[in-house]
């Protein structure tokens, strides 16, 4: 007899994950509001607006990163281009908190700024209903969904893995990024959207609305873990993890690859429009570059770093790259780029586990040095 | 008495014996109002007289004089009458009249076609080219004149179309018409924009000439779109060869080990870094040989890339053999690497890298298609570089370990072909091959740490669609994604152009998943 969906919920992590998983939670929606909003700013206890904007956008990293090693990790397909779904996802929400500035900008019209700039008279169709938080949302989950099935269902069907699908997939990355570059194609073109005013009425950079920002951010990134977690422990999982060992093997035994990768392909391109999404109100900013092949590159290397084919380690592979990244170009700009690339190169030759892998090797050792 | 003597004088002046020019005009040169100049200027160009030219130069030069009522010509201590070009007394006080640049501009050209007239052929021809911008109504007699004269076939052909420019504005149809049917023959950008205005009734009152020139405007555009198209094919050429060698090299490494270089593009970075070293050497050391650089940079550029190569194999690649997807992660750190590095030693700027002189210039084929020297010089190379390569890959010992190891690495290790070694000197080969590209890249695009990015999705592109480790396939699908890619941006823009291509290339590849030339074989991985 099946059990109930909760247990199978609840038997998704152990106990202790699941602790873990409440301190986080505890952390991010308790604790750092209180510090933010009932400390001053000299205080030693302060959450400074800096730190909760870095966090927030490294747990959306952190998001990606997950939705990457699913696809990675237990798929075994590299994609380098997940930066575009992420890109679709905040430019979905971009229209929306465009719409929202209202004549405030800075043209004072009903149009967005650049489309007044372009000396567009009225919104293009596809900015139709962008006006609504409703739609936009939808919009944040089905752009992604349906771009990567079209993608996925052709180039899963006929048979391009490896290195292909990765070359493919950057292409189709940089090509969309080409596309957005043009004013013409209606994103506001090089400056993408930005300068932001409202979210739901409220105001996008009172401390509040950051903080329910933030706090929302760690609920997606909690929910995901634990959807994961879920969705790699079913049958599906299995299958796909099968499918990563040896797909011409499951092909004999009778089941048919390209739905459990399309499926994940898609869950995966999903979960990074949400991540987007998140990204953009916290950021303030999102343009082309957001999909240069670099940027989908760097994803890889978070869930490398961290470790693939683990749910943890994404996570923690996003904020060891990121907070390096955000100490690199502060203190020592010239570097960060020969720090990343060593970064790629160290971890792929030493640490084909990642950090968790390591980790585990350690334990493995002190119990074995114990025993 | 004086008017007698001007009396005598333009009888004189008439005298073909005298060979005098009219002095009214050469008066009038000296005119205080500038309209007046120009007349005379104009007078005097239609009399296709070897004096006239005398004079105008002498008006170009500064050394014409006015003393008194006569004109002269003062050079250096001998004073010379305008008009009949004899020696006379150096005059007391002469005013220099005021040529402003307007009559100036007068002068330049008045010159110029009274070159026209000319004894020597190339003076004449040269004149000839020159005149076809700058045409104006006033000079149809005088290209009347000088087409009769003239007996060399060429130049006849270029005073044609000029005598037939100015005589669009002729009053009388007939001749409209005729100018109209003359140009209808050319195919240069300017005719079709002289004869614009007249396919429309405020320009044409005529309707037969009218026509005419509609259909001549229709009869040139057509000559110009295929001029046009022609050479955006020319520039896909160029683009292909260059991807071609960009391409070559990925193929190679692909073929034979398995993995993508993502450092690729850095490569060809390195071997145009090298073409700029070998130019700051030679501007250094030999500033006399300094059109040696680009051979000299060659052989640099191809060792340079090829020891970066090694490194390159030796240290990490060679690690992760198997791995493929690992190593995709690897190169593309190396690739941030070098680019770092090269922004560290040589700034993050562009660094100039010129032409030499030999490869400035082209041939000019129609009057819009002009194929530059230095992407002809680029086209032979890269077909110079394929032969080279097809000679190495199937002519040598190195050659058929290489594709030994391309078709069951296993297989050829077990007859003793030296795997590890063959993969490092495979991958030297396509390091150094893309050093070569780099060097014919340095010739046409800016050399800067990040020219190897832009390039690299493109190379990769023309390995999927040629297939693995075959240089047919690089060959066609290079030239073909460089030619197509070229037409399609003269028509859709360079953006609808790449993400097209990219729609094509995910299209053939459902059909054709292993490229153009796919190895034959029974496999499962």
């Amino acid at each position: 007899m099946r059990k109930p969906l909760t247990l199978r919920i609840l038997s998704a992590l152990d106990t202790k994950s699941w602790l873990a998983l409440g301190v986080f939670l505890a952390l991010a929606l308790l604790v750092v509001p209180v510090l933010h909003l009932n400390f001053p700013e000299d205080s030693a206890f302060h959450v400074s607006t800096y730190a909760i904007t870095l966090i927030g956008k490294i747990m959306c990293y952190a998001l990606v990163a997950v939705a990457m090693d699913l696809i990675w990790g237990y798929g075994g397909i590299l994609s380098l281009g997940h930066g575009l779904f992420f890109a679709l996802g905040g430019y979905a929400f971009g229209m929306y908190l465009m719409r929202q500035i209202g004549r405030d900008g800075s043209y004072g019209a009903d149009l967005p700024d650049f489309m007044v700039f372009l000396d567009w008279k009225e919104l293009p169709w596809f900015w139709l209903g962008s006006d609504s938080f409703g739609w936009a949302s939808f919009l944040v989950l089905a752009v992604p969904a349906v771009v990567a099935f079209v993608f996925g269902y052709f180039a899963f069907r006929s048979r391009i893995k490896g290195v292909y699908f990765s070359i493919i997939t950057q292409a189709l990355t940089y090509a969309a990024m080409l596309l957005f570059f043009r004013n013409e194609t209606g994103f506001g073109g090089n400056n993408g959207f930005t300068d932001f005013k409202r979210v739901l009425g409220y105001s996008i950079t009172s401390p509040e609305t950051r903080l329910v920002l933030f706090g929302l951010t760690a609920v997606m990134l909690a929910a995901t873990l634990v959807f994961a977690a879920w969705l790699v422990k079913s049958k599906f999982g299995r299958v796909l993890t099968a499918i990563r060992d040896a797909e011409s093997r499951v092909m004999f035994i009778g089941y048919n690859p390209l739905w459990y990768k399309l499926t994940i392909w898609v869950i995966s391109a999903v979960l990074c429009g949400i991540a987007g999404a998140l990204y953009v109100p916290q950021v303030g900013i999102i343009n082309p570059s957001e999909m240069s092949p670099g940027n989908s590159i760097e994803i890889a290397i978070w869930v490398a770093v961290g470790g693939r084919g683990t749910l943890i380690g994404p996570i923690i592979g996003a904020f060891v790259v990121n907070l390096a990244k955000s100490w690199f170009t502060v203190s020592f700009p010239e570097y960060w780029l020969f720090f990343l690339g060593l970064l790629f190169i160290v971890v792929t030759l030493m640490l084909p586990q990642g950090l968790v892998g390591l980790w585990k090797k350690l334990m493995a050792k002190k119990e074995g040095a114990a025993a | 008495m004086k008017k007698t003597l001007i009396a005598l004088l333009l009888c004189a002046a008439t005298l073909p014996a005298q060979a005098a020019l009219d002095p009214a005009p050469v008066r009038q040169l000296a005119a205080e109002d500038s309209s007046a100049k120009v007349a005379a200027i104009r007078q005097l160009t239609q009399t296709a007289d070897p004096d006239a030219v005398r004079v105008l130069k002498a008006m170009a030069e500064d050394s014409l004089f006015l003393a008194g009522d006569k004109v002269v010509i003062i050079d250096g201590e001998q004073a010379f009458d305008a008009t009949s070009g004899e020696a006379i007394k150096m005059p007391a006080n002469p005013e220099s009249p005021t040529v402003n640049n307007r009559i100036r501009g007068e002068l330049a050209s008045a010159l110029a076609a009274l070159k026209l007239f000319d004894a020597d052929v190339g003076v004449r021809l040269a004149s000839a080219q020159k005149l076809q911008s700058q045409v104006t109504p006033e000079m149809a007699p005088l290209l009347a004149r000088a087409l009769e004269k003239e007996s060399d076939a060429q130049i006849k052909a270029l005073l044609t179309l000029a005598h037939a420019q100015a005589n669009l504005a002729n009053t009388d149809p007939a001749a409209r018409l005729e100018a109209v049917k003359a140009l209808a023959e050319t195919s240069s950008p300017t005719i079709k924009s002289v004869l614009l205005p007249l396919t429309e009734k405020a320009g044409e009152p005529d309707d037969k000439v009218r026509y005419e020139a509609i259909a001549a405007v229709k009869a040139i555009d057509s000559r110009l779109a295929i001029a046009e198209n022609v050479g955006r094919a020319f520039s896909g050429l160029s683009l292909g060869s260059i991807l071609l060698l960009g391409a070559l090299g990925l193929a190679i490494t692909y073929g034979v080990m398995g993995i993508i270089n993502m450092a690729h593009g850095e490569l060809l970075m390195v071997g145009a870094y090298a073409t700029y070293g070998m130019q700051s050497l030679f501007r250094a050391f030999a500033p006399d040989y300094i059109d040696w650089y680009l051979p000299a940079a060659i052989p640099v550029a191809f060792f340079a890339a090829a020891l970066v190569g090694v490194v390159m194999e030796r240290t990490v690649i060679r690690w992760l053999y198997g791995r493929t997807l690992e190593t995709l992660l690897a190169t593309w750190g190396l690739s941030l690497v070098l680019i770092q590095s090269a922004r560290v030693l040589f700034g993050a700027q562009n660094v100039e890298v010129s032409n030499p002189s030999w490869m400035s210039g082209g041939i000019e084929v129609m009057p819009n298609l002009i194929l530059p020297w230095n992407r002809i010089i680029i086209v032979g190379f890269a077909m110079f570089v394929l032969f080279l390569v097809w000679v190495l890959m199937n002519k040598t010992r190195l050659g058929m370990f290489v594709r030994a190891v391309t078709q069951n690495r296993a297989m050829a290790g077990c007859v003793g072909v030296p795997t590890a070694r063959i993969d490092t000197m495979a991958f030297a080969l396509g390091a150094g091959i893309a050093g070569l590209g780099g060097v014919a890249l340095s010739q046409i695009s800016n050399v800067g740490p990040d020219m190897g990015q832009g390039y690299i999705v493109d190379s990769f592109m023309v390995v999927v669609v040629g297939g693995v480790g075959q240089l047919a396939g690089a060959v066609w699908a290079a030239l073909g994604l460089g030619i197509f890619s070229k037409l399609l941006e003269g028509w859709a823009g360079a953006v609808i152009a790449k993400i097209s291509i990219l729609v094509c290339i995910i299209i053939f590849i459902q059909k054709r998943p292993q490229g153009i030339f796919a190895l034959k074989g029974r496999f499962v991985e």
